[in-house]
């Protein structure tokens, strides 16, 4: 993995986004950097609730209201995105970074050609002509795969399947060339046979157009397959970082070796049941002092509870865990975690 | 389509025809006709006579199928009243009727889609939730109140406006209209309000409700999230989806406006068919009462036809289906 500062596309510092409620302020997003270079894809993965899809949100301004960002930065190729006014964030949308959501049905408006909805697109960002646009629309169509693209131009979203509609959402997102793409959840609503075709054509596309990808999933199979890093967020908070092989194979934060107990595999016995890590993420509400993680956690220890753990460099990964924090975890404590995740069959049972 | 057209007309004249019946029975239960005709002072023999000659003592199913008969090569019988052809009655009043509808109609649908959308768009704001307010009261005022608040303000008081009648007409386009003429426009104003202002904050709550719920659309979303300006998203996204199901109620209160059209010409003694109708009532005049409730059905009927073309011409998800 090349991260040379040249390469940085995105950096996300410290963002924290929160909710203005009556009852309170709700903070789910809290604390959250991660970069992500070009030409990388790099996953964000945590439980249902986790603020995956509302750090995707914040990131390209479409946070609505209560919910606002209250701190941290967001920069673009050096550029900071997070403070900038709508119209200038509407020139970054769509033209340097593309949106792709989960549900292709509903993400595509059912009165318009998808011919039209591309031109209009590609019109809004980039200096064509109608029939330029049109070309363009041909081109974006044809790129992702969908078959004889010329005739389909003409058709509404309903003529087409799911799996299609998501192609025509990918050339939609992608049709001004955009640096960067965020992509929530893009094949959940899929069936699963399809789901891999799409994940294979926007691992192409990136690889083509040395896109970065910010790739949204609470799916380990999906990270395992299309990711080069990780990024592990625990109720608004990350937990741990880094590539995404090595994450897999060693995780550091006993949420991540949870969740990864907590994927289906294809080589996991019949009968066997999935491992479930016990209890379920803090409400919004009950915001923890100390690691989000302390209540499900084995191997809490009294500052877990009391005090947050802080994202610390760890080998090739980062992890917010006190059992790799040389300050605080005794020497031994540290290798406990990957021997206790190979042998936890009761766990969760 | 043209299958699926010839049916719909089908289906609609069924539909009059029945509605015809039913009017055509009711109206017998409202009195005798003779006694307005003949007043006091007629001999039984009269009676016997007129009685005869107007084809009273039939079955009423005949009695129907024959107005039936005669209805479809336009003539719709004499009116007992005043002995001239319901039809020469009805086409004479017609224009007056269509004319107030028409305006009533484009009052109601141009001030409450744009209210609906701007009280939608601008969810917020003061102006947006005071124009809320002030709806309420447009749905809640009876009709006949409302005109008449108006005449006093704008007639009595201001002396802006006629209190009464149709005002001078002129040609326009051939057609005999009080549009033409200064007067007549002062004239049909006050009752156009009068008799569109329910129709148009209906119009206007509706078109606010389904806008507010088509903002909410994933697509709404992703087209913000490709750049796309406010402008093109909420009126060539969001317009055109909140139109379409808001279309076929559209349709039937237009239908209203020309039903609700007795009370409002009432009221200002403005000389269309709902007076025409009302005056009927007075004289049991059966053929007029009775070729007024066909007229109104036909254009309910006529509406829902135009309605549902409309759909299948906006909703490509429909135009496959039936084609
Ligand atoms: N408008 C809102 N008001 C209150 N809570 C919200 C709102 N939007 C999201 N949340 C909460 O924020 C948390 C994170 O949501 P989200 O980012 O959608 O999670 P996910 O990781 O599943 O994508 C969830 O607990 C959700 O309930
Ligand atoms: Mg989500």
């Amino acid at each position: 993995m090349n991260s040379d500062s040249s390469d940085l596309l995105l950096d996300v510092n410290n963002l924290r986004v929160e909710i203005a409620q009556r009852q309170g302020t709700l903070t789910p997003v809290d604390d959250v950097s991660f970069k992500i270079n070009a030409g990388e894809i790099v996953g964000v993965v945590g439980e249902s609730g986790a603020g995956k899809s509302i750090t995707g949100a914040a990131i390209i301004g479409l946070l609505e209201r209560p919910a606002g960002i209250a701190g941290g930065t967001v920069s673009l190729l050096g550029q900071r995105i997070d403070n900038l006014p709508l119209k200038e964030l509407r020139k970054i949308r769509g033209s340097q970074i593309g949106t792709i959501f989960q549900d292709p049905l509903t993400s595509l408006n059912p009165l318009q050609r998808i011919g039209d909805q591309l031109a209009e697109t590609a019109l809004a960002h980039l200096p064509v002509s109608r029939s330029e646009a049109r070309d363009l629309a041909l081109a974006a169509l044809e790129d992702v795969g969908i078959p004889g693209a010329a005739q389909r131009l003409n058709a509404y979203p309903h003529e087409f399947s799911g799996g299609m509609r998501q192609r025509v959402v990918i050339a939609l997102a992608l049709i001004a060339e955009p640096s960067l793409v965020i992509a929530d959840e893009p094949t959940t609503a899929l069936d699963v046979s399809v789901q891999a075709q799409i994940l294979t054509l926007l691992k192409d596309l990136c690889l083509k157009r040395g896109m970065g990808v910010m790739l949204i999933t609470h799916d380990m199979g999906v990270i395992a397959e299309t990711t080069d890093r990780v990024v592990v967020l625990y109720a608004g908070r990350v937990a741990e970082v880094g590539p995404t092989a090595s994450v897999m194979r060693a995780p550091l934060h006993p949420y991540t070796a949870g969740l990864m107990g907590a994927t289906p595999s294809a080589t996991r016995r019949q009968g066997e049941r999935l491992q479930q890590i016990p209890g379920s993420m803090p409400s919004l509400r009950n915001a923890t002092v100390g690691c989000a993680f302390a209540a499900r956690c084995q191997h809490v220890m009294p500052q877990c509870i009391d005090v947050r753990p802080p994202l610390i460099e760890h080998e090739s990964h980062e992890v917010a865990c006190y059992l790799h924090d040389p300050t605080v975890a005794p020497d031994g404590a540290r290798h406990q975690l990957i021997s206790s995740h190979g042998n936890s069959d009761g766990v969760g049972q | 389509m043209l299958a699926y057209i010839i049916r719909r007309v089908f289906q609609g004249a069924f539909v009059l025809l029945i509605v015809g019946f039913i009017a055509f029975c009711m109206f017998r239960f409202m009195g005798d006709p003779l006694e307005s005709i003949l007043g006091q002072e007629a001999t039984a023999l009269d009676r016997i006579e007129l009685r005869e000659r107007l084809g009273l003592n039939d079955p009423i199913v005949l009695q129907y199928g024959r107005f039936v008969g005669n209805a479809v090569q336009g003539e719709f019988g004499i009116s007992y009243r005043n002995g001239v052809p319901v039809a020469e009655l009805i086409s004479q009043r017609l224009p007056a009727t269509l004319e107030l509808a028409l305006v009533s109609a484009v009052l109601a649908l141009v001030f409450g889609i744009v209210l609906g959308v701007y009280t939608a768009i601008k969810r917020e704001g003061w102006l947006a939730n005071s124009i809320m307010s002030l709806s309420l009261i447009g749905v809640s005022l009876p009709t006949f109140l409302i005109g008449i608040l108006l005449i006093w303000i704008f007639a009595v008081e201001l002396g802006w406006l006629p209190s009464f009648g149709r005002g001078d007409t002129g040609s326009l386009f051939g057609i005999q209209t009080s549009l033409a003429t200064v007067s007549g426009i002062k004239s049909i104003i006050l009752p156009a309000i009068t008799l569109g202002l329910y129709q148009m904050t209906l119009i206007m709550r509706l078109v606010r409700a389904e806008m507010l719920e088509v903002l909410r659309a994933d697509y709404i979303r992703f087209a913000r999230a490709r750049g796309l300006s406010e402008r093109a998203i909420n009126f060539s996204h969001a317009l055109k989806n909140t139109l379409l199901p808001v279309i076929t109620i559209i349709g039937l209160q237009l239908g209203q406006i020309i039903a609700f059209a007795i009370i409002t010409e009432t009221v200002f003694q403005w000389p269309g068919v709902g007076l025409l109708f009302i005056n009927a009532v007075q004289f049991v005049d059966i053929p007029v009462m009775t070729t007024y409730l066909l007229l109104v059905g036909a254009m309910f009927v006529v509406l829902n036809l135009l309605v549902d073309l409309l759909y299948a011409v906006i909703d490509p998800r429909l135009r496959v289906a039936k084609r």
